[in-house]
Order: structure tokens, then sequence, then C-alpha cells
């Protein structure tokens, strides 16, 4: 176990000794022992920093299951490091806020802590873990620990909703996931990635690609909530505002795009990824921004602005599998999207998680999140303010924010499609640019509302819950951070260019390093009049416009009914699955003994009928008959009128006599074939059990013993023909298909050799097969002692009941 | 209620009910060479019992066979588990039987054979079970 192992699973080890310090150092806020975790691995994970920049990887494998090729691998590439550096970066803030966001007297602080710290671990373990097995292991924590921290206030029947909601399509989409882990295994034979990426080039004709692919874009959607599975973001805002900060914008969410991006080099050659990921990505983009404009919680918007910010960069990861196409790394144009998709991720993480921040800030010191109630804070809370509209400004691109940067460079990556050539781009593919452009409208419009609804226009503090007023400086610190990066990315980007974007690139696109070319990144803030730069312009303007007309355009957000919105197919098909298997179970299940020997009886006909069809096993071998004389013609005849009598009776005793005669003619069957034993044993067994039921008959009551014939049922009658026919025809076939000889000679031979006895049949019950006659007296002896015990003991149940 | 006079039953019940039990002990040491054995040689001597509880009353025939009928079952399993597991003291396989020829003193040369112990146990958990059976059900109300 190396060190680098140590880091990954240190979150997990920590998680242990929370709940001591929390009920042993009652004084201490939980969060400040909590804080060093994160911060040490992000000072422990600084230092890889200079490795990854020169391209060189660490990989340190720690063996697990060996024989089924299960190692924890951990292996530190660029993009690995960039989501550590992200987990551990933000973790640390947003444990600090967490702080002094959640009270240490009213809150369950342990059980907070120790949700987060697996999360973390369980993120760490997904972003630099190399075997697919051990990340699907990773993955499913992820979805575990996050299903707790939405439902951390678990007296809240939205928190159970939404964290039900979110644990059942993550966890659907992880499973999927699998699958297509365990079908890259079939193709490849390994689960380490690194070892998949080199064979990928084999792959692309094998026929379990495509299943592969369409599973694991199916995790990666469902946890990044991506179109149409983003319905669980906005219900998990019910979770507390740190989590929301942290799992909902910057590291769970991404764990879809860390996946679709690691597994670019795997499946990017194929025509169907890039539709997939760029189509799914876009939409998405669309939708969560067309969506996000009609909310009034703060943190609704912010879900919705997520989810279009992650299909933001999952289209751009789409558009830059284009690149791998195309050789030459120099005036690569299609680079740039995947460039822009990773330089946005970080962006992304650094806005919206301060803009979170506000939002529980804002939340905290009013009392309230509805943008409704909200307005002119700006004088109170001022520096709130400021965090709001830098990551505001920053969310919608404008200058001179980060989050300008990477829209423009998003815009670019949009207007190559007109360049491709490949996978029918030209025609569809212009939908790419302007989706986008519509998209970004929106999402300027929502950032604009998100700012003034809550911090400009007219007071109106008579409706809070609260006086409102500044909060105090341990929660600002945090998002202060955030923005303050946001800035410093935005006036220098290339401070992470070379350091953090580069290396990333260079793991997403393997192939094209290769050659001995290095991707250049070089971000300009300035870029001369490019179309990209008079789209923005338009984007401003409109959405400007589309601001101040908010009033008359908002109602067409209600034209769509409850029922036909993702969220009402979701809520129904519950529903509707639940009533379904209840009403299903209900009429399978009838709890009649009658209607169970059916489904029993049909299903042994229908087996073992079909496959005699099917084989075509029928056969008919009349060669080893022997005669047939005239005694067992006569003891049959009577054996089958005594059988039928049982069926017509119309008394049962009349049926017992029956039962009776029916065996005592099996005793004489058993005379006639020379069995003497059987005979005997039979004559006796059968003596007793008529007896018994006689028993049975004199204590039946008085209501059920009216003399009657049993109701005809033709599908009784049916089914029990079809039963003895069936087992008829199968004892033809099996007596006239003897393929080898009886074994009784070998038991004649040796009953006096061996056994020193002259009844063969008592030899071999207490010799050549004891074991069975053993066992055969502890079954009477457990039948004896359980009617003693139903007799004895009936009824000392009831008294106690 | 009158009690009927069923003296002829009774008579007849005491001369055979010791001759189903001399049939019965015939059946079961015939059986390694004749038909019969332990299952049947014990549901006949059970029918003895029976027939017993049926002319005299089940307190009279408590008395003068005062088994237990439920430990005869258990001991019966406890033999027929001991015959087998005696074959591992020789290092053979579990329910291995042996027998060889003795110079008895008052029967002669004859055969004796483990199976038989094993019978023993089989005859006895059957005499158990059905009077077991037979008694719970007509104790019971």
């Amino acid at each position: 176990m190396s060190l680098l192992h140590l880091a990954i699973v240190l979150p997990f080890l920590s998680a242990v000794f929370i709940p001591f310090l929390f009920k042993g150092l009652r004084n201490i806020h939980t969060g400040w022992f909590v804080l060093l975790v994160p911060l040490a691995l992000f000072i422990y994970f600084i230092q890889y920093m200079p490795l990854t920049r020169d391209g060189q990887t660490v990989t340190r494998t720690l063996e697990w299951i060996p024989s089924l090729g299960i190692n924890f691998i951990a292996h530190v590439d660029g993009l690995g490091l960039l989501f550590a550096m992200l987990i551990t970066g933000i973790g640390a803030l947003v444990v600090l806020y967490s702080i002094y966001y959640l009270a240490k007297e009213k809150e369950a602080l342990h059980n907070f802590y120790v949700y987060l710290l697996m999360f973390m671990g369980a993120m760490l373990g997904v972003v630099l873990s190399d075997n697919l097995i051990v990340l699907y292991m990773f993955w499913e924590f992820t979805s575990i620990s996050s299903f707790l921290l939405i439902g951390y206030w678990y007296d809240r029947e939205r928190s159970r909703y939404g964290a039900q909601k979110s644990m059942l399509i993550t966890v659907f989409g992880g499973l999927s996931m699998l699958g297509g882990i365990v079908l890259l295994y079939i193709m490849g034979g390994t689960f380490s990635i690194q070892e998949l990426i080199g064979m990928s080039s084999g792959f692309m004709t094998d026929p379990l690609f495509v299943p592969a692919l369409l599973l694991i874009l199916l995790g990666a959607f469902t946890k990044s909530a991506q179109f149409p599975f983003h319905i669980w973001l906005p219900d998990a805002m019910e979770a507390p505002t740190p989590v929301s900060a942290y799992l909902h914008s910057a590291t769970m969410v991404k764990a879809g795009i860390y996946l679709v991006a690691r597994m670019s080099p795997v499946f990017a050659e194929s025509e169907l990824w890039l539709w997939l990921v760029a189509g799914f990505g876009i939409f998405t983009l669309f939708w969560g921004s067309f969506n996000a404009v009609k909310q009034t919680d703060l943190k609704a918007i912010l879900a919705f602005s997520t989810i279009s910010q992650l299909g933001l960069i999952m289209s751009l990861l789409g558009l830059g599998a284009a690149a791998l196409h195309f050789d030459q790394l120099d005036d690569n144009v299609y680079m740039i999207a995947t460039i822009a998709a990773v330089f946005h991720l970080i962006n992304h993480a650094t806005f919206k998680g301060s803009l979170f921040m506000m939002a529980g800030i804002v939340d905290h010191e009013t009392g309230t999140r509805d943008i409704r109630k909200l307005g002119g804070l700006v004088n109170l809370m001022p520096i709130t303010f400021t965090i709001a509209i830098i990551g505001c400004f920053s969310m919608a691109g404008l200058p001179p924010f980060n989050g300008f940067l990477s829209k423009e460079m998003f815009l670019t990556g949009m207007i190559s499609v007109f360049e491709l050539d490949i996978f029918n781009l030209s025609t569809w593919g212009v939908l790419f640019p302007v989706l986008a452009w519509i998209a970004s409208v929106f999402t300027f419009v929502y950032s604009i509302k998100l700012v003034f609804k809550t911090f400009l226009g007219k007071p109106q503090f008579e409706k809070l819950p609260k006086k409102p007023h500044e909060a105090p400086v341990g929660m600002l610190i945090s998002p202060l951070i955030l923005v303050a990066l946001v800035i410093v990315f935005g006036f220098f980007p290339n401070l992470l260019s070379n350091s953090m974007i580069k290396p990333a690139v260079e793991s997403i696109l393997p192939s094209l390093v290769d050659a001995g070319q290095t991707v250049k990144v070089d971000i300009y803030f300035w870029h001369g009049f490019t179309p990209e730069l008079f789209m923005t312009i338009g984007i401003i303007l409109t959405g400007i416009v589309l601001y101040s007309t908010l009033a008359k355009w908002e109602s067409i957000y209600n034209r769509i009914p409850h029922r036909f919105t993702l969220n009402g197919l979701y809520d129904g098909g519950l529903s509707r699955s639940e009533t379904g298997g209840y009403r299903l179970t209900n009429g399978v299940m009838t709890g009649f003994m009658r209607t169970y020997l059916v489904y029993i009886f049909s299903f042994f006909t229908a087996i073992l009928l079909s496959t005699l069809l099917i084989t075509d096993g029928f056969s008919i071998d009349t060669s080893n008959l022997a005669e047939i004389r005239s005694y067992e013609v006569i003891l049959g005849l009577v054996l089958v009128s005594a059988a039928v009598t049982i069926l017509f009776a119309k008394s049962r005793l009349t049926s017992i006599i029956s039962l009776g005669a029916v065996g005592y003619s099996v005793a004489l069957f058993f005379v006639l074939f020379r069995a003497p034993d059987l005979a005997l044993t039979q004559l006796v067994i059968e003596t007793v059990s008529v007896a018994l039921f006689l028993l049975c008959f004199y204590h039946l009551p008085e209501i059920s013993r009216k003399e009657e014939r049993m109701k005809f049922r033709l599908g009784n009658a049916v089914l029990s023909i079809t039963v003895g026919l069936t087992m008829t025809l199968i004892a033809i076939s099996s007596f006239s298909s003897r393929s080898f000889e009886s074994i009784s000679q070998y038991h004649i031979d040796n009953v006096y050799e061996l056994a020193a006895g002259g009844n063969m049949v008592n030899v071999i019950l207490v010799d050549f097969r004891g074991f069975d006659t053993l066992f055969e007296i502890c079954v009477l002896g457990i039948a004896s002692f359980g009617i003693y015990a139903m007799v004895r003991f009936r009824g000392v149940g009831r008294e106690n009941e | 209620m009158k009690k009927p006079n069923d003296l002829i039953l009774k008579t007849v019940t005491k001369v055979i009910s010791f001759i189903i039990i001399l049939f019965s002990l015939h059946l079961f040491f015939a059986g390694h060479y004749e038909p019969g054995g332990g299952f049947i040689g014990g549901l006949m001597t059970a029918a003895a019992l029976v027939l017993l509880l049926l002319a005299y009353d089940m307190k009279t025939v408590n008395t003068i066979l005062p088994f237990n009928y439920k430990i005869m079952t258990a001991l019966g399993l406890l033999i027929a588990v001991l015959t087998s597991a005696g074959a591992l003291l020789f290092n053979v396989p579990f329910l291995t039987h042996a027998y060889d020829y003795f110079e008895l003193p008052l029967l002669g040369e004859t055969s004796l054979h483990t199976a038989v112990l094993f019978d023993i146990g089989v005859y006895l958990v059957v005499i158990g079970i059905t009077m077991t059976i037979i008694q719970t059900i007509g104790e019971s109300e």
C-alpha cells in the first residue's frame, strides 16, 4: 500500500474517528478536525503537478483480487489530478463553509461529516482508479453517500423524496455502467483503463462495442444529470447548502464528465459517441438554461444552471472527439473543444461553488430562498452581493471573468462544427451553434435574474422570516476565495494552461500526443473581431431584451401540463410501476392452493411436452415387451374402476374405500410381479392409511360431511388429462429408449457372496443401500414426533395470542 | 353406558396376539433370506399391539407393556446409527457390514451378521413410530 493509496482512502479512515470527536469534544465544532483532511490531501496532490506537467504519470498497484484481475491501481495523470485537486480544494472550502453554516448545537454533525468524508474518499477513488471495477465500487460509494447527504434532514418529506429519486436514477445508471464495464472486459480481457486505451483501435468492429458504449454513457449521463436524467438534481437541492455546493456543482455531477473524458480514448473514434455525447450535451445545455429561467427558488435556479453547464461541458467533450479524425495537432481547431471543456470544468467549479455558498448565505441570513420574497439586499449584504455578481457574470459569460473565456472557447468549438465534413455533421451539425447561442441567451437571462431579483429592486423585508444582515466572516471566506479564483483565472488564464489544462487534455486525447506532439494551450483574453465575439454581443443584447420583457413571456412555461413533464413522467412511472407490481402479485398470488397447483402443473406439462416435441424424443419400441396375462388385465380393470369411482363418488366414505381398493390391488400387482416384501408392506401400510383416512372423515365437521359430488371444472379436467398423458408418453419413450443394461445383475451375483443373504430386497435395503434406509427411518421418526407435537401441543400457541 | 361384553374378543386376542408376535419375529429374523425384514416385522409387531389396544383399553396395555414408544424410536435410530458408525472403528467406510459363522453353545453353527443389528434399529423405529402415532391420536379428544 503506497502513500497514494493511503491518500485515497484517508477520508474513509478519518471518518471512523468523527463520531468520537463529535461526542468527546463537544465544545469544538467537529468540522475543524475534518478540515485538516482535504487540506492535507490538497497539499499532497499539489506535489504531483510538476510530474503531470511534464507528461509523466504515476501508477501504484495494490493487489485486491488478483485472480479476477481486480486490483486497486491508482493512476495519476493530468485528468485525474485535475479532478483530485478540485475535490480536495473545494472540499476544504466547503468544510470551512459548513463549519459556519451548520450549528454544532442543533445538527447531527457526526453524521454529516462522516457522509461527507465518505463522499470525498469515494470521489478521489473514482478519479484516481485505473481499474474499472474499483472505479465502479467508488462510483457506487458516491451514489450512496450522496443519497445519505441529500436525506440528511431525514425528517423532511422532500428530503426523503429527493434522496430516493437521486438514488434510483444514479444507481440505475451505475448498474448500466457496470454492464458496460463487463462488456469492455469481454472485449479487451482487462479491467485496466490504460490497457483498454492501448487496444482501443480493435474495438470499433467488435459487436459488443456499441452496447458497451451505450451502457457506459448511460452511467455517465445519469450521474452528470444529462437530459432526460437531469430530474434528480433539482430535487437534490433539499440537501444542506454545503452539500449542494460540493456534490451538486463541483464534484459528483462531474463524475459523469470525468467518465466521458476518461473513456474518450476508448470510444471517441466512433461516430455514435460524438453524436450522443455532443447531442445530449447540447440539448441538456439548452433545456437546463431554458428551465432555469422560470425557477423562483435560488437553489433551483442554480440546479438547472448546473444541469445546463454540465451539458455544455459534455457537448464540448463530444465535439472534441472530432479532433481524433485529424492527425495534425497544429491548427487542429477541434482541439479547442476539449481545451474549452477542461477549462470550463474548472471555471464552473469555482463560480458555481461560490454561487451555491452565496445562496446558502442568503438563506441563512434571511430565512428564505424564494426570489419573489427577496430583493434590495445589496445595502445590507454588500459582500455577498459582490460574490453573487462576480459568480453570476462569470456564469453568464461576461468579461472580465473566467466564464467569458470559456464561453468564447465554447462558441469557437461550436462554430468549428461548420468545418467538419465527417459523420454528416455538416447537415444536422448546424443545430449545435444555434442551440448553443439560444442556451447562452437563457443563461444570461437567469444569471441576471439571480442577482437582480435577490439583491436589487424594492426591499420587502417585511416578508422575510428573519431580519437580514451580513453573514459572519467565516461563512464568507470560502466563497470569497472562489470568486477570487474566478477573477484570477479570468485575468491570468495561462496560469492554468500549462500546469492543469494541458496535462488533462493530453490524457483525454492520448493518441494525438503519442506522435511526439504537444498540445498548445494558449488562452487569450482578446482574440480579435471573430464571429464568437459578435455572438457574445448578440447574447448580451438579446438577453437584456428578454430579461426586461420577462413578465410578458413567462407564461409559456405554464403551458405544459405536469403530466407531460419529465418529473410527471417519473412520478407517474414510479407510482404506476408500484401499483402495477401490486396488481400483478395480487393477480398471481391468489392465496388459493388450487391456483398454485394449476401453475405448477401447467408449467410442468408445458416444459415436458415441449421438450418432447422439440427434441423429437417420443419413441415406441415394442420388442422388449413382456406377454400380457389375463390376471394383469383383470387386476388392471379393477384398479381403474376403483380409481374412477374415487373421482365420481358422491360420498367421501366411498372415495376412501375405493382408495383402499386401489391400494390393495396395487399390493396384488406386487404379488403378481413377484415382489413379496413390497406386497407385505403395501398391505399393512394401506390398512393403516385407510384407517387414518377414516379417522379424518370421522372428525370432519358436520357441515362438510354432506354428500356432494366433486364439482366439475373443465380446466382441471383438461389439465389433469394432460398431466397423465405427458407422463404416459414420457414413460413409454423412456422404456423404449433404454440405452444400457440394468445393474441388477451385480446384486443377483453378489447377494450371497458379499452380503451373506438370500433376500435380495432386504440385503439391498440394509447392506448395499443401507444409507437410504438410515434416513428413511429418520423420516419416519420425524413424522411420528411431528404428529405427537401437533396433537399434544395444539392450542398452546393460541392461548398466548 | 353399559360396557359391552367382549369376552370372545379378549380371549381370542390373548391367543392371536402371541401368534402375530411370533410371526413378526419370524418375518424379522428370516428377512435376510426370505421375504420379511425389519420394516414389515416391526409393522406386524405393532399390529399385535394394536390388536391388544382394540381388545383392552389403553391403560391396561400400558400397564402390561410399559414402553415409552418415543424413546423406542430414538433407541432404534441410535442402534442403526451406531451400527453404521461402528464400521469406522475398523477403518472401513460407514455402513460396511461384517458377517461370520460362529459355533454357539445352544444353536450350533450360526451365521451372525451386523446387518441384523441395523435391522433391529429399523424394527424398533417402526414399532415406535406406529405406536406413537396411534397412541397419540387415540388419546386425543
